[in-house]
C-alpha cells in the first residue's frame, strides 16, 4: 500500500481535477464537489485513510462566490496521516454535495449537522434530518446572515404554542463587542455595559 | 398418613387441563405481538445529561434505537466567531466539563498551530500534567456513574472522594474546581504554585492503591460482568467506520492513541502504554479506563519528575499572549500591548489548521478558520462524544433495553460536548 504522503500527488494524477489547497498543517486537497464520493473511497480502499475524522462546511459570507465550502478530515489509523479535503457548493442559493454515507457510516451525523447548521444538501442522505436544533426550525443558524442573538421562532410543538403563545426568543444582548464582520453594528452601542448604579445618598435612585 | 389439611383438588384441574385443546404449533410471525415505542430520556438517570433514545421494541428486545441529540445545543461554534480567540476559552470548559484542563490545551495549541507557535518545554509540561489530571478525574467519574448503571454505588462513593481531592489541587492551580480555563493562546493563565507539584506527587502515590480497591470492586464482579461481558460488542472496523476514538475505539482492539501516534506538546518524551480490549465489549471498554488512570499516573510522575525550569509562556509572542501585569502598570509599551490584546484579540495568520487532542472521551478536534486577526471565521468543534454516540443505532439492535443503560455507561458521553 503506496505512503499517505504520497496521497495527494496520486490523487492529482489519477484525478487530474485535484487541485492543492493552501494549508499551515496537514496536506490539503481542492476536489469539485461531484468528484467526492470516488475521491473519498480511492483514498480510503488505496491510501488505508480508513476514519473520517470529521466533515463540516464554511459559509464565505453572502454575495460570495463560490459561498459554502464543505470540508472532510480524514485520518489513516495505520500511519496516523491526515489530510484536508475540500469541496465548493456549485450553487450559492441551494448548495448540494454527494453524500458519502455509504463509504462511512459514521459520516450520517457529521452530514445531519451540516445542513442543519448550513442548509447544504447531502444528495444520497438516507436521513437527512435536522440534528441539533428541532425538526420544524425554521433557520440555519451558522450561516453568516444569522445573527449571533438568535432569531424568534415559534417553539417545537404547535399544541404547547397553541395553549400557551410562547416562543424561542432572541438573546437579549444583540451584537456582542466582537463581531467576524467589523461595520455591521456600531461597536461602542453594541458592547454590553453594567446598568446605571449612579446615584448614591446624595443622588436620588431613579424611579 | 392422616392429614388434617385439605389438599386442592388437583384431579378437577388436571381434568380442565386435559380438556383444553392442544397448543397449534405456530410460526412467531403469527404471535399478535405488538410492538412498542418508548422514549428513554431526555431527563433518565441512565443518560447522563439530556440524551433521548426513541426506541422501538419487541418484547424487551430493542428492534431500532434513533438517539436524539441537541437538547444542550448552546451555539458554541457561532459564538466562537464573534469573539476574540482568548474570550473562547471558558467556552471549551463547557464542552466536556468533566475535563475542562484538556479542552483548554487542545484549543490552546490548536490555535498555536495556526500562529505557528511553539510554547516553552514548561509550559508543555504543565499542560500534560493537568490533562492527565484531569483525564483521571474523567474516568473516575465515568466508572462511579457506570457503577451506579448497573448496580454498584459504592464505586461512585470512593471514586468521587479521589475527585474531590483532584478538585482541590486544580482549585489551588487555576482558581476554580470546575470551569479551569487555564490555558491562554500561547501559555497558561500562571505558572504552578510553590509546592503543588509534591502535593500532586502525593496525590499520585496514594490514589494507586485506592484505584485498586475501586477497580477490584467491580473487574471480577459477577453481577457487574454479567452485565458487560459480551454485551454491546462494537467490532474493530465498525469502531473505525464509525469515527469512534479514545477508550471506546481501543476498547474495540485499535491502538490508535494521539497522545502515541501524533504526541503534541512534548507526549513523545514520556513512556506510557496503550491499553487496548480484544473484544469490543462493554466490559473491555471498562478495563481500558481503569488501565488508562494507571498510566496517567505515570506520565504524570515523570512530567514532574523532569518538570523543566524557564518561562511559562511564550515571551516572544509578544502580540498573543499579554504582558506580565506588573509591567502593563508601569511601562506604557506594555500597557499599549495588553490594550491591543484585549480589545484586538491575539493577531493570527490567515489560514486554517485541524488540530485533534488524545482527550478523556476522544479526539477532540478544533478546525479553526482565520483571515488574520483576532477573531476566527468559523470554528469547528469536532467532538468525541458526538462520533461515538453516532454508533448507537448500530450497538443497542438486538440488545435487551437494560443492556442500552449498561452500553450507554460504557460508552461514557458527555453531552455538553455533543451538542455544542
Amino acid at each position: 500500500m503506496p505512503a499517505p504522503a504520497d496521497a495527494p500527488t496520486a490523487l492529482k494524477a489519477r484525478f487530474p481535477q485535484v487541485t492543492d489547497r493552501a494549508s499551515l498543517d496537514h496536506p490539503a486537497v481542492n476536489v469539485p464537489a461531484a468528484d467526492l464520493p470516488a475521491v473519498l473511497k480511492y483514498l480510503r480502499d488505496e491510501f488505508a485513510f480508513d476514519m473520517l475524522a470529521d466533515v463540516t462546511a464554511i459559509d464565505w459570507a453572502e454575495g460570495v462566490s463560490p459561498r459554502f465550502t464543505v470540508v472532510y478530515h480524514l485520518l489513516s489509523t495505520t500511519s496516523h496521516a491526515y489530510l484536508r479535503l475540500a469541496a465548493n457548493c456549485a450553487s450559492d442559493a441551494a448548495p448540494e454535495v454527494p453524500s458519502v454515507v455509504s463509504l462511512w457510516p459514521g459520516a450520517n451525523w457529521h452530514e445531519r449537522e451540516v445542513y442543519d447548521m448550513f442548509g447544504i444538501k447531502f444528495a444520497g442522505h438516507p436521513d437527512l434530518r435536522r440534528i441539533l436544533m428541532w425538526d420544524e426550525y425554521p433557520h440555519f443558524p451558522l450561516r453568516k446572515e444569522f445573527p449571533l442573538a438568535g432569531i424568534e421562532t415559534p417553539l417545537p410543538d404547535a399544541a404547547v404554542v397553541a395553549e400557551t403563545g410562547a416562543k424561542a426568543i432572541a438573546a437579549p444582548m444583540m451584537g456582542g463587542p466582537f463581531v467576524a464582520a467589523p461595520g455591521e453594528i456600531n461597536l461602542t452601542e453594541a458592547e454590553p455595559r453594567a446598568k446605571d448604579e449612579s446615584w448614591s445618598e446624595r443622588r436620588e435612585k431613579p424611579e | 398418613m392422616a392429614t388434617d389439611f385439605a389438599f386442592p383438588d388437583t384431579g378437577a384441574k388436571a381434568a380442565a387441563a386435559a380438556a383444553r385443546p392442544e397448543p397449534v404449533e405456530r410460526a412467531p410471525e403469527e404471535f399478535q405481538t405488538e410492538k412498542m415505542s418508548l422514549s428513554m430520556g431526555p431527563s433518565h438517570p441512565s443518560t447522563h445529561g439530556v440524551l433521548r433514545i426513541q426506541m422501538e421494541l419487541d418484547g424487551e428486545v430493542v428492534i431500532k434505537a434513533d438517539p436524539v441529540v441537541g437538547y444542550l445545543h448552546r451555539g458554541d461554534e457561532k459564538i466562537a466567531e464573534n469573539m476574540t480567540y482568548n474570550q473562547f476559552v471558558p467556552y471549551t470548559d463547557r464542552l466536556d466539563y468533566l475535563a475542562p484542563l484538556a479542552n483548554n490545551m487542545a484549543y490552546a495549541i490548536a490555535v498555536e498551530r495556526l500562529a505557528k507557535l511553539e510554547v516553552p518545554a514548561r509550559c508543555q509540561a504543565i499542560r500534560v500534567i493537568t490533562a492527565e489530571m484531569a483525564r483521571i478525574s474523567a474516568h473516575l467519574l465515568g466508572l462511579g456513574a457506570y457503577g451506579i448503571d448497573v448496580g454498584a454505588w459504592t464505586v461512585f462513593l470512593y471514586s468521587f472522594t479521589e475527585r474531590e481531592k483532584l478538585y482541590k489541587l486544580f482549585e489551588e492551580l487555576t482558581g476554580a474546581r470546575f470551569t479551569t480555563s487555564y490555558t491562554r493562546i500561547g501559555g497558561v493563565a500562571r505558572d504552578v504554585p510553590e509546592g503543588w507539584n509534591d502535593r500532586v506527587v502525593a496525590f499520585c502515590d496514594q490514589f494507586l492503591p485506592i484505584l485498586e480497591q475501586i477497580l477490584n470492586l467491580l473487574t471480577r464482579n459477577k453481577i457487574f460482568m454479567d452485565r458487560t461481558v459480551d454485551v454491546g460488542v462494537i467490532s474493530a472496523a465498525d469502531a473505525v467506520a464509525y469515527g469512534l476514538t479514545g477508550p471506546n475505539l481501543r476498547g474495540s482492539g485499535v491502538p490508535l492513541d494521539l497522545r502515541k501516534d501524533k504526541p503534541y506538546s512534548g507526549y513523545e518524551q514520556y513512556e506510557f502504554d496503550v491499553p487496548v480490549g480484544a473484544k469490543g465489549d462493554c466490559y473491555d471498554r471498562y478495563l481500558v479506563r481503569g488501565e488508562e488512570m494507571r498510566q496517567s499516573v505515570r506520565i504524570i510522575k515523570q512530567a514532574i519528575a523532569k518538570f523543566p525550569g524557564g518561562p511559562w509562556y511564550a515571551t516572544d509572542a509578544k502580540k498573543i499572549f499579554a504582558p506580565p501585569k506588573d509591567k502593563i502598570l508601569t511601562s506604557m509599551e506594555e500597557l499599549i500591548q495588553n490594550f491591543m490584546l484585549v480589545t484586538e484579540g491575539p493577531q493570527m495568520p490567515a489560514g486554517e489548521v485541524y488540530f485533534e487532542a488524545e482527550n478523556p472521551k476522544g479526539a477532540l478536534g478544533f478546525y479553526v478558520v482565520s483571515k488574520g486577526g483576532g477573531v476566527p471565521w468559523r470554528l469547528k468543534i469536532r467532538a468525541p462524544s458526538f462520533c461515538n454516540l453516532s454508533i448507537l443505532p448500530k450497538v443497542c439492535v438486538g440488545a435487551m433495553v437494560s443492556d442500552v443503560v449498561s452500553i450507554l455507561g460504557s460508552l461514557d458521553f458527555v453531552m455538553g460536548e455533543c451538542d455544542r
